[in-house]
């Protein structure tokens, strides 16, 4: 998501599942949705059969996904950059990107200061020490009004334009075969058809998931499929996008409400330590307008700060006290799940409370984890099943009695057992009603996160201590407050004007005098005084490309597809009459909710809203390793780096104590590339529960190419021992023509594949994958590079019972 | 919309032998079409099929497949078959949905002795009625696509019965309301028909040359229809090239089952006479 809002401004899949089905090519990439989104999936297949849009797949493995593709590309894990790098090299040397859509909508004529450069595989301004870039000298040049100078010609050899042309111009067909192993014809195959969408009358898509997030590079493959849509002029437009898909019913809903470190709800910011005052941090929260007509709507941030503070303290949130500013926690180091495990692992982690989730089977270097979590005092497990977590002392080779870790287990209730919201991938919040009551004794996750609130409030006025006003000043206006109700949340996080009490109807209607309130200025509008909107079920659908507006409600402002003036050109016409997401009619803008003023003429503002720029950003300095992307090597790969050996791998991870010894070097024996996944018919980890779903995918398996199984001796059903530096794992054998061996850099190699839905608690037990990964993650957002590792393979013979 | 079902022949009577054309009858009759080009081989079908029938999981281990179990099983009336070929240069991940076609002449009704054991409705069901069944197993041989299963620990055969009490209340069979991706359809077997004549110029559009609708005239034609992306490549989907069933090779089999009626005749004064030799046997526990 980080590289999503450091493109275009928002981090959320662009469209919506429906309107998939307006593409006329789709590109699943980093992506298995027929096997882990499955219902989203058939509005791909719905394109493919009503409008003849091309299907494909580009993957390690020839998935449930390829079964239904027009065409199938196998790679190397690891090796979208040079893949995707590749198709930018295609479109700007055979003039295919929508030339008037990039003029209109990107910074491509954004002009670049002397000083940025790329060389030897760095940018400009890398501190070796620092293992990090002073991002400086990629800042634009500046002109005298203070925007940035810019070349609406596209020649200024620094402009955004040409530094792209030169920057991929590495990326022949050759090399990406030499990188990816696919054969340079194959991948010319795959570009003609993807690159054909440049043009007004045609629009692509790209559905991607956690392929693409689980790699030490995992921002810059998105920020490379981002770039690559805006050159084809696909974003904003129906049937385009580049579409995020979120692995559970409600990810996007927990992301947008915090789960994700340094975030506040709503995507404000954590504040810093150096940020004394509220001004301070609204200052280094709001972006100055870089090009003239840029709406450059975070000018707004401190109306959302201000009333997510006056929600969350009330009265004791003031204009003399800062709305209570100093309540907010500063942020003094990295917290995100790495991090967590490293501190743990060193012993400096107390206790540790989890909530819905199954933190041993999902993070990566099992061994690791295991002893991290032996290292903690206490542990607070909160599930509907009893989970490999909270049992982690019984894990394979752990000894109970040498661990002193209390385990507290709370059962809670199920999301079947609770009415609510989900909000889909498409950024739907859709409420959902309570199915059946939970067993007796079993108590929502409100009713339990409720009692730790009121107990620990009760302790500190019993017992006082350090600074305790954050917790006495919290509001818990609820008619029970010992259990809030899901309505009462969902009306709190919509927010209120504080005068009338009356529930606002936009975010536009926010303040940041502390007259208004709202837990999460995104979803204002979600739940108004015309009652719940995320309850509606209106299936009318006047524009017939499936936008649904009165079906649910979908944030930012019951907008369908992000971004959507770029679906018009500069002056307001769609690109595609037949697909248009809004236009201008001379008064006002006609179609999905406009991402602009209504009223807002097309020559007024950029189609940008969320971007200092006022366009979406071809070139971004947002990520911290690179403004553009650049293929380099999983950690652990099996060939150098042919574009530069002397930095081979993102030269700005952070590194862990320790976890470099836990890699594979070139004298160890790990000659196969290795990537882990899901099936259709789990989920995670919690359907080990549903006998069902046990019985249709018992047992934990591996797959391997059928060249190495017989290299190796191994039998098609039979047991197959996998390790890595970090653990091995045993599993039955699932010998396949679906995996083939790659010529890469002149050398073969084999991938073979591994599921993850296996523990040791459940109705079947099986290895963990996880036993087998690297504790090592995406330089932005340290997301574990769980797709691309090495291991060795043998034939496990073991007695039958 | 509830539709209510009428019986056109049953097993053991005079009607499994009308030749078809008589029955022809006014009335609904329905057909499921599975386009296997739609279908993601998710199993939601599989566990819905169960879940509506309730019929019990079954321990299960992995063979090296993909796929759940190695066969249908008197509880598992629908399997994901998966099988990987080469058409040409191109890798095909072939995943059919295998269960019961009901046959407009079935096989396994032709062959069934038992008065009332296996049903056909107007509508195009092909019903088994366990409580009928003697567990001979004829149907099993009867059956040209291999789909009914015996179980030893019921002495009974049971296979897919189309969800004949939802379809008789109106509804869609379990399988096709589950199917996520819209692979398999319900309806009257002319507009399925016409589905899936459409569903094969699609694919042929699209390159496959030979797709073709699965509905062999050697059975009369069936209530479950395939449109088949590979329609050269049949034995590699486990589906038989020319399928037949008539009534009319059966003469030969009444004959046997005549004989049979003798035989049981003697095996039971047989049976009397060794009951009154050696008295009776504790029940055997094993299944």
């Amino acid at each position: 998501m980080a590289s999503l809002a450091a493109t275009f401004g928002r981090g959320a899949m662009t469209n919506h599942w429906k309107d998939i089905k307006n593409t006329d090519v789709v590109l699943v990439m980093g992506a298995n949705p027929a096997e882990n989104h499955p219902c989203g999936f058939k509005w791909a297949v719905e394109a493919r059969d009503t409008r003849g849009a091309k299907l494909l797949t580009i993957d390690p493995r020839f998935t449930r996904t390829s079964a239904v593709a027009d065409r199938h590309m196998q790679i190397r894990p690891g090796s979208d950059i040079a893949v995707l790098g590749g198709l930018i090299r295609h479109i700007l040397e055979n003039d295919l990107q929508h030339t008037d859509y990039v003029a209109a909508h990107t910074n491509a004529s954004f002009i670049v200061g002397s000083a940025f450069g790329f060389q030897d595989g760095l940018f400009s301004g890398f501190d070796e020490a620092a293992s990090g870039y002073d991002k400086t000298s990629w800042e634009y040049e500046r002109g005298p009004d203070g925007y940035v100078r810019r070349d609406p010609t596209l020649q200024h050899p620094r402009c955004v334009f040409q530094l792209l042309k030169n920057h991929y111009s590495r990326y022949t067909p050759d090399v990406v075969a030499q990188i990816a192993g696919c054969t340079a014809d194959e991948f010319l195959a795959m570009a003609e058809i993807i690159c054909s969408t440049g043009t007004a009358d045609r629009v692509g898509t790209i559905m991607y998931a956690v392929g693409w997030t689980m790699h030490t590079v995992g921002s810059q493959i998105i920020r490379t499929a981002a770039i690559l849509q805006l050159l084809l002029g696909n974003i904003g437009r129906p049937g385009g996008g580049i579409n995020a898909l979120r692995g559970h019913a409600n990810v996007q809903g927990a992301t947008d409400h915090a789960i994700v470190a340094a975030l506040l709800p709503g995507y404000l910011k954590v504040p810093l330590p150096q940020q004394a005052t509220l001004a301070d941090h609204v200052r280094d929260s709001t972006p100055e307008p870089l090009a003239p007509g840029s709406v450059n709507y975070w000018a707004n941030y401190s109306k959302f700060l201000v009333s997510q503070l006056k929600s969350w303290f009330g009265e004791h949130a003031t204009g003399a006290n800062d709305y209570a500013y100093d309540h907010l926690p500063k942020q003094v180091s990295d917290a995100t799940w790495l991090t967590m495990w490293d501190q743990a692992h060193q012993g400096r982690l107390e206790g540790f409370v989890t909530l819905g989730f199954n933190p041993l089977l999902a993070g990566p270097d099992v061994p690791r984890l295991l002893q991290a979590m032996s290292n903690l005092k206490w542990k607070v497990v909160i599930d509907p099943f009893m989970l490999d977590t909270a049992e982690f002392w019984k894990a394979p080779g752990m000894n109970p009695a040498e661990i002193d870790t209390e385990v507290l287990y709370l059962p809670s209730s199920h999301w079947i057992e609770r009415d609510g919201s989900f909000t889909n991938s498409g950024r739907w919040a859709q409420w959902k009603e309570q199915a059946v009551p939970p067993p007796l004794g079993v108590e929502p996750d409100t009713w339990i996160l409720s009692e730790l609130f009121w107990r620990v409030k009760e302790l500190y006025q019993q017992e006082g201590g350090a600074y305790d006003a954050p917790i006495q000043h919290l509001t818990w206006d609820y008619l029970n407050p010992r259990l809030p109700t899901t309505v009462e949340l969902a009306e709190e996080i919509n927010g209120r004007d504080l005068s009338s009490g009356r529930l606002l109807s936009s975010f536009g209607q926010l303040a940041d005098d502390g007259s208004t309130a709202s837990g999460n200025w995104i979803y204002t509008g979600s739940y108004t005084e015309e009652g719940n909107q995320m309850a509606r079920r209106g299936t009318a659908d006047p524009t017939g490309l499936g936008m649904h507006h009165d079906w649910a409600f979908a944030w930012p402002a019951n907008r369908r597809v992000l971004y959507n003036r770029a679906s018009a050109d500069a002056g307001g016409r769609p690109w595609d009459a037949t697909r248009a997401g809004i236009a201008w009619n001379g008064r006002e803008w006609i179609g999905d909710v406009p991402d602009y003023g209504r009223t807002t003429p097309p020559d007024a503002a950029g189609a940008f809203i969320m971007t200092a720029e006022g366009v979406a950003r071809l070139f971004s300095t947002d990520l911290v390793d690179g403004p553009l992307s650049e293929h380099y090597e999983p950690v652990e790969s099996p060939v150098r780096n042919p574009l530069h050996e002397s930095v081979p791998i993102n030269p700005t991870i952070e590194w862990y104590g320790g976890i470099r010894e836990t890699l594979a070097t070139d004298g160890d024996d790990f000659p196969y590339a290795c990537t882990v996944y899901r099936v259709v018919e789990r989920e995670h980890f919690v359907t080990s529960n549903v006998p069902r779903l046990v019985e249709t995918m018992p047992d934990f398996f591996v797959e391997l190419p059928e060249g190495l199984a017989r290299e190796k001796q191994i039998e098609n059903g039979g047991q197959v021992r996998v390790w890595s530096k970090r653990g091995s794992v045993q599993g039955t054998a699932i010998v396949t023509r679906r995996i083939k061996p790659l010529q890469v850099d002149g050398r073969t190699v084999w991938t073979v594949g591994i599921p993850v839905h296996w523990g040791f608690v459940g109705l079947t037990q099986g290895s963990m994958a996880n036993l087998l990964t690297p504790f090592v993650g995406d330089a932005n957002t340290r997301c574990p590079e769980f797709k691309s590792f090495l291991v060795n393979v043998e034939r496990a013979d073991v007695e039958t019972a | 919309m509830a539709d209510t079902l009428t019986i056109k022949r049953t097993s053991g009577s005079a009607s499994a032998f009308i030749p078809m054309d008589a029955l022809r009858s006014s009335g609904p009759e329905y057909s499921k079409l599975v386009d296997i080009s739609r279908c993601i081989g998710c199993k939601g079908c599989e566990v819905a099929c169960k879940e509506w029938n309730e019929l019990q999981s079954e321990p299960t281990a992995n063979f090296g497949s993909y796929q759940s179990h190695k066969d249908l099983t008197p509880n598992t009336w629908l399997l994901m078959r998966f099988n990987e070929i080469e058409v040409g240069e191109n890798l095909q991940w072939l995943i059919k949905k295998d269960a019961c076609l009901h046959c407009e002449e079935p096989g396994c009704l032709y062959a069934c002795p038992a008065p009332g054991a296996i049903v056909q409705y107007t509508n195009g069901i092909v019903d088994f009625n366990q409580e009928n069944c003697i567990g001979c197993q004829y149907c099993v041989t009867g059956c040209p696509f291999d789909i009914p299963r015996y179980s030893a620990r019921t002495k009974t055969v049971s296979k897919c019965n189309m969800c004949i009490d939802r379809v008789e209340a109106g509804l869609e069979p379990a399988c096709v309301k589950t199917c996520p991706t819209n692979a398999i359809s319900w309806g009257s077997k002319r507009d399925m028909l016409a589905k899936a004549d459409k569903a094969v110029e699609t694919l042929k559009q699209r390159g496959f040359q030979h797709a073709t609708v699965y509905d062999p005239s050697g059975v009369g034609g069936t209530h479950m229809m395939y449109v088949v992306p590979h329609g050269d490549r049949l034995a590699d989907y486990s589906l038989p090239t020319d399928p037949t069933a008539s009534p009319a090779p059966l003469t030969a089999l009444n004959f046997l089952k005549r004989i049979g009626a003798y035989l049981f005749g003697f095996s039971l004064v047989g049976a009397l006479g060794h009951l009154l030799a050696f008295g009776q046997e504790s029940p055997d526990e094993h299944e």
